[in-house]
């Protein structure tokens, strides 16, 4: 289970806190405030329930998409021409799925205290998610090529919709990737930081599988 | 009793030391206190532009030929009415009725209810003040924008909305301001609902379980799930509408549509896929515009009658059942719009269920005064208010959720009563019944109380004034959204009733003056708050008035009892608060 080396850091933060700690330090600390203080007053756990919490609303979000583009296609006089989804997209979600393999293997590095095998995996997957928008956009300028554009049909309006509400949450993932890469620290925030990104990341690559099952089957 | 010692007691701590410099304290904080009432003013401030907008149309409609000097041409225009309309609409169900109850209260007296030092994510709390701020700025430019303010109401519907200038003055710019502030509303609430949920869960104080939660908390809680599950619904729709006005798709036009004699580039689209989006949120909306009074109310009435909430649990579910049952009624605001009849008559009953919890709640709040020992202050007046306009209002919701009795009174305004008095005025309610109970706990001063006194008879007589009358003018025919009602036969025996209404709304909008003196006046001169000064039992009077920067001075509170416990029979006081330990009771001997 991940919350088990989540309490194990906590401890090590916890003992080698100096006394009079524990001063309420915010969300990764205020400022500098609390930094001083010792570990922060908000439980770490609320970080993986405001996770949860986050993709449920996400899951709302584009839920509401996919029930428009339901109804959508189904109306009387739609206009609705199938959508040739580009073929680049199948290496696409391959590759998403495998990021999600490489960031499993991370997690499990990290676990195991091996750090350089931490960094590697963690890069490999944050390579993978910057290869799957690439790709993603090269399918863009594939089917602009064509002349299929956002306005052209309502198929390639959910298209473009679809790509681009998820590109944009994934993107904003590959952000939170390069950060623990590069500058998360402190070493309780970190293993939470971690179990966070990874739970949005795999969220993200089943999202994507979704739509484009979606988009492939159900066009 | 000393199994209670390993609960922890005042866990001591080195205060919080409170940032310093203007910007950090009260402009960019990220104490929730602060951003509380930051909420608080935002919502202050869009109340007076709503109150005003409505006013200016109750005048246009009993005094259509007026010349008034701030409009261009002297006359109002009927457009520029239907932009009142959709202002005050827009205004007052997200930037008060959504704002200050959730944003506003909640933010303030949650963590201090359950005991925490601030929300679970500080700087996102900021966040999503600011966004909503901005939010407000881009609804307000709206009115300054070529062409004016948007004329498609607040529920924006298509294709009136998705087409741009060519639909009306105001459609134009005006229409893509809204959708700008409503999307960034979306996202704000989306934070702060994050945030409150996170809260809740996981930042209680030991011995605060589930239902020993005040049942204010209880109604911010659900309030704040049901805002996660609908706003992004409403997020998504404005972009699609974004994206037909602007991008040329086809989401929401159909094909051949032709307005002021142009046909449209548009093919396929559904002006009902529109509707079902819009409502799937808005109508979960309602509820995040009154749980929260709810709360409020039972938490008000059960410390002014020095009596536990009758049926504590039945409260806390019914709040959970109202939540649950608030996203399958949706259609019951579409019955006009074609739905087959067997949708239509599963709506139907799914929302006269509704009634079932709203009963439980109004049954309990009546059972909580029984036999109490009623002190008639502000807050409790406003509460009792708040219980009577809600049964009001919500009355006449069982005849609207008749598909068949809905037919003819959809466009009337027998609707437009029927929600200002269950959403609108009762949830003013309990803002104010808010308000006048925690002022002295947020500002360190009491309130006036014969101030408080005149402006809730003048403003509950008032109200009824207003919208009691609005339900005959329903009823006779009275069309909403006519911009003037005399010229149209049939209507114009009704311009008398316009009349008592308008001077109605005008006195009742003046009697808020007393209010906004109350609340400017008490706070720099009011009589110093003590502790607790209704003899309450929640943690919030637990701390100073107002409470230090970390809430409780630098030790967390154990609870170690339910948030109602009055009148405890064998206890010296008439009430136990919860943080008090067992064995600290003063008993009768």
């Amino acid at each position: 289970m991940p919350s088990t080396f989540i309490t194990e850091e906590i401890e090590l933060i916890q003992s080698d806190k100096g006394p009079g700690g524990g001063g309420f330090s915010g969300d990764g600390g205020n400022g500098g405030d609390g930094d001083s203080s010792g570990a922060s007053r908000v439980p770490q756990r609320a970080y993986i329930t405001g996770m949860f919490i986050a993709l449920a609303g996400i899951l709302m979000f584009f839920m509401a998409f996919v029930s428009a583009y339901i109804v959508r296609k189904d109306m009387p006089n739609s206009a609705w021409i199938p959508l040739q989804v580009p073929r680049i997209l199948w290496l696409n979600t391959l590759i998403l799925i495998a990021s999600s393999f490489t960031l499993a293997r991370a997690y499990s590095r990290f676990s195991a205290k091996d750090d350089e095998g931490f960094r590697h995996w963690w890069a490999t997957t944050t390579f993978l998610g910057i290869l799957f928008v690439a790709g993603q956009i090269l399918a863009w300028r594939q089917l602009a090529a064509q002349g299929i554009f956002l306005a052209s049909n309502p198929s390639s309006s959910f298209f473009y919709v679809f790509t681009g509400a998820h590109g944009v949450h994934l993107l904003g993932g590959i952000l939170a990737l390069l950060y623990v890469q590069f500058r998360a620290t402190r070493k309780v925030q970190r293993g939470t930081a971690i179990e966070v990104i990874s739970m949005y990341w795999h969220f993200m690559d089943g999202l994507w599988v979704f739509l484009f099952l979606l988009l492939y089957l159900g066009r | 009793m000393s199994s209670h010692a390993h609960a922890g007691g005042s866990t001591v701590h080195a205060p919080m030391a409170e940032p310093s410099g203007f910007i950090r304290k009260y402009i960019f904080s990220v104490d929730h206190k602060v951003i509380g009432i930051q909420y608080f003013l935002l919502a202050l401030t869009a109340v007076v532009i709503g109150i005003v907008l409505s006013l200016l149309m109750r005048f246009h409609l009993v005094w259509p030929n007026a010349t008034l000097p701030f409009v261009s041409g002297g006359q109002m225009s009927q457009e520029q009415y239907l932009a009142l309309v959709t202002m005050h609409g827009t205004i007052m169900v997200f930037f008060v009725l959504t704002t200050a109850p959730q944003g506003g209260f909640g933010n303030y007296f949650l963590p201090i209810q359950i005991g925490a030092p601030d929300m679970a994510f500080p700087r996102l709390n900021m966040l999503s003040f600011w966004v909503t701020f901005l939010a407000f700025v881009c609804i307000v430019a709206a009115f300054v924008v070529p062409g004016g303010a948007p004329i498609s109401g607040w529920t924006g519907y298509t294709p009136l909305s998705g087409l741009g200038e060519i639909t009306g003055p105001g459609e134009g710019w005006g229409q893509t301001m809204w959708i700008a502030s409503i999307s960034l509303f979306c996202l704000a609430s989306l934070l702060g609902a994050l945030n409150f949920i996170a809260t809740t869960i996981d930042l209680r104080a030991p011995g605060m379980s589930l239902l020993r939660m005040p049942l204010t908390v209880w109604g911010w809680f659900v309030t704040a799930i049901l805002g996660l599950l609908a706003f992004g619904v409403l997020l998504a729709g404005g972009i699609l509408l974004l994206l037909d006005r602007s991008a040329g798709t086809s989401f929401f036009i159909p094909a051949g549509l032709v307005v002021n004699d142009q046909l449209q580039a548009h093919s396929g689209g559904s002006p009902l896929l529109w509707q079902h989006l819009f409502w799937f949120f808005g109508h979960p909306e309602v509820y995040i515009a009154i749980l929260p009074g709810m709360g409020v109310a039972s938490h008000v009435l059960s410390t002014f009658a020095r009596k536990p909430v009758y049926g504590y649990r039945a409260m806390a579910y019914a709040i959970c059942a109202i939540g649950f049952l608030g996203f399958m009624v949706w259609g019951h605001h579409m019955f006009v719009s074609g739905m087959s009849p067997y949708s239509g008559f599963a709506f139907s009953v799914l929302t006269m269920s509704i009634g079932v919890p709203s009963a439980i709640k109004t049954f309990n709040w009546l059972g909580t005064l029984w036999g109490g020992q009623i002190q008639f202050k502000s807050p409790m007046l406003f509460a009792l208010g708040f219980v009577s306009l809600f049964v009001s209002g919500g009355l006449s919701g069982l005849f609207l959720a008749q598909p068949a009795v809905d037919n003819m009174l959809h466009a009337t305004y027998y609707v437009v009563a029927h929600f200002h008095l269950v959403m609108g005025v009762a949830a003013i309610f309990g803002i104010f019944a808010a308000t006048y109970f925690w002022f002295p706990k947020m500002f360190g001063r009491m309130m006036n109380e014969p101030l408080g006194k005149i402006h809730f008879w003048f403003t509950f007589v008032g109200a009824y004034c207003i919208f009691m009358p609005m339900h005959f003018i329903g009823i006779a025919g009275g069309i909403r959204r006519y911009a003037d009602a005399s010229a149209v036969g049939f209507l114009a025996h009704l311009q008398p009733v316009h009349e008592f209404m308008t001077i109605a709304a005008f006195i009742t909008g003046a009697a808020q003056l007393i209010f906004l003196f109350n609340f400017f006046y008490s706070l720099k001169f009011g009589p110093k708050a003590s502790k607790n000064p209704w003899n309450a039992t929640t943690l919030e009077w637990d701390t100073d008035s107002p409470p230090p920067i970390d809430n409780f001075g630098g030790h967390y509170p154990s609870v170690y009892r339910g948030p109602y416990e009055f009148s405890v029979p064998g206890a010296v006081d008439d009430f136990i608060p919860q943080w008090v330990e067992p064995s600290q009771v003063a008993r009768v001997k």
